[in-house]
């Protein structure tokens, strides 16, 4: 609604933003929420599969009207289909292929990111426990951990920070973060802007993060009309 | 041949007594062995220790175990969903303990168990508050927690089709734990959608062999996650 008058990218622009990066042939895991908006942005013609954590091994999208089956979910519980070539496995099954490098790529939620990585997406500061899912296990088995977020919280607060203040699902394995301002890589020197949303600047960003950033050759986010 | 068939759902479940640890299948709703869990509330156990996924979803299946009292300690990775409302009001109320452990971990945990292992180091949760206090061990270089074996004294899990040696096969994402608890209880209880013959299933697709299972009770196929009342 106000996010064209605020330049800030919609869920979708950032889901589709995120899309272009998952590479021909990765096997990719989406956390719940706005990752699993990513599959319908791949871009044609790029071989990606979704691993969904409960046993699922090339998720497709939702059924078309009629088409449901009530005993193929998705890890958010929603309906989901299966693509050819696809797999069942058991839940053991399931995390190894976390745990054991074989996932590509997780998208996943955060509340916080620190500037060296460190993901914090599974409990608030102030409760006493959270939902740890499978978050823990992907985030700390996968080659990369994405994390996609709105860049700061409602009341404008930070997420992407120095150190972090939330408790931690996994450290320092966050690579790189896409929000409704930014793309940023986590490396080694720091965390380096790469592109910004249309219409605004890369002080802007800095303005509202939390941790300097490098600004070597900021792009700009390509977006669709 | 050992007969594993029984007649009726008491048959099934008549031998969880008061306080046993349960292994119950499922996530979200495929794959919950929801006529074994109502056979189960039907006998008013109490004090039962159920492992599972989620914290239950509306009145039925886990959601009913809890409704009626019948729970003393849930172990899951996702207790806060917005449909385990049940659980949380129990939770809120002090009448139910809780330990969460990360999914992956409770899965490998079960199966350590099945495979009579005394536990395993994993990357998950390194440095978290799910590792406090917790072992830590370093190998080549990369940090690991310890994890002990999870056994249950009985798995409740939910099957697709079953021969008479009981060997089973499951059905899309409702295969989720029920393969991994079937391994790590003294007592595997299966509710089945279809029996078959002898044969029928074939060897190299059978996913449980029937070594794992002790008890199978036939339901035919439902509607998952209807509230209805047991038989």
């Amino acid at each position: 609604m106000s996010d064209e008058q605020t330049n800030l990218l919609t869920r979708q622009q950032i889901a589709a933003r995120a899309a272009q990066d998952m590479e021909d042939g990765w096997l990719v895991n989406l956390g719940i929420g706005m990752p699993t908006m990513i599959p319908a942005f791949i871009p044609k013609g790029r071989d990606v599969m979704f691993h969904s954590e409960n046993g699922l091994i090339g998720m497709g999208p939702p059924p078309a009207e009629g088409e449901a089956d009530q005993d193929l979910i998705s890890a958010g519980k929603e309906l989901v289909t299966m693509v050819s070539g696809g797999a069942f496995v058991h839940h053991a099954d399931s995390f190894a292929i976390a745990r054991g490098g074989r996932l590509d790529c997780a998208v996943l939620g955060a509340f916080e990111v620190a500037a060296n990585g460190d993901l914090c997406n599974w409990r608030l500061p102030n409760q006493t426990s959270g939902s740890v899912g499978g978050a823990m296990d992907i985030a700390a088995g996968s080659k990369r951990v994405f994390a996609m977020m709105t860049h700061t919280t409602r009341d404008g607060a930070a997420k992407i920070v120095a150190e972090r203040t939330y408790p931690l699902t996994a450290g320092g394995v966050v690579t790189r973060i896409f929000t409704n301002m930014a793309v940023i890589s986590v490396t080694p020197d720091g965390l380096v802007l790469d592109e910004v949303a249309p219409g605004l600047s890369a002080d802007e960003v800095q303005a509202v993060t939390g941790a300097p950033l490098i600004m070597n050759a900021v792009g700009e986010i390509a977006v669709a009309a | 041949m050992k007969n594993k068939k029984a007649k009726t759902l008491e048959d099934a479940v008549s031998r969880i007594q008061d306080g046993a640890t349960l292994l119950v299948g499922g996530f979200g709703q495929p794959g919950v062995p929801e006529v074994l869990i109502d056979g189960v509330c039907d006998l008013k156990r109490r004090d039962l220790t159920i492992v599972t996924n989620n914290a239950g979803t509306g009145h039925s299946g886990i959601a009913r175990l809890f409704e009626e009292g019948c729970v003393g300690k849930l172990v899951c990775s996702f207790p806060w969903a917005k449909e385990s409302f049940v659980f949380k009001e129990l939770y809120d109320a002090g009448k139910i303990e809780l330990e969460i452990v990360p999914q992956g971990t409770m899965a490998e945990r079960m199966r350590a168990a099945g495979a009579g292992l005394g536990g395993f180091y994993t990357p998950t949760a390194v440095g978290t508050d799910l590792a406090e206090g917790k072992e830590t061990k370093t190998i080549d270089g990369k940090d690991y927690v310890l994890e002990m074996p999870l056994r249950g004294d009985f798995a409740l899990i939910k099957a697709y089709k079953v021969d008479p040696r009981g060997n089973l096969i499951y059905r899309k994402t409702g295969r989720n734990f029920n393969p991994i608890m079937a391994m790590a209880a003294d007592h595997t209880i299966v509710e089945v959608e279809a029996d078959v013959a002898m044969d029928e299933l074939d060897p190299e697709v059978i996913v449980t062999p029937g070594v794992f299972v002790d008890t199978y009770y036939i339901t035919g196929w439902y509607e998952i996650g209807k509230e209805r009342n047991a038989s």
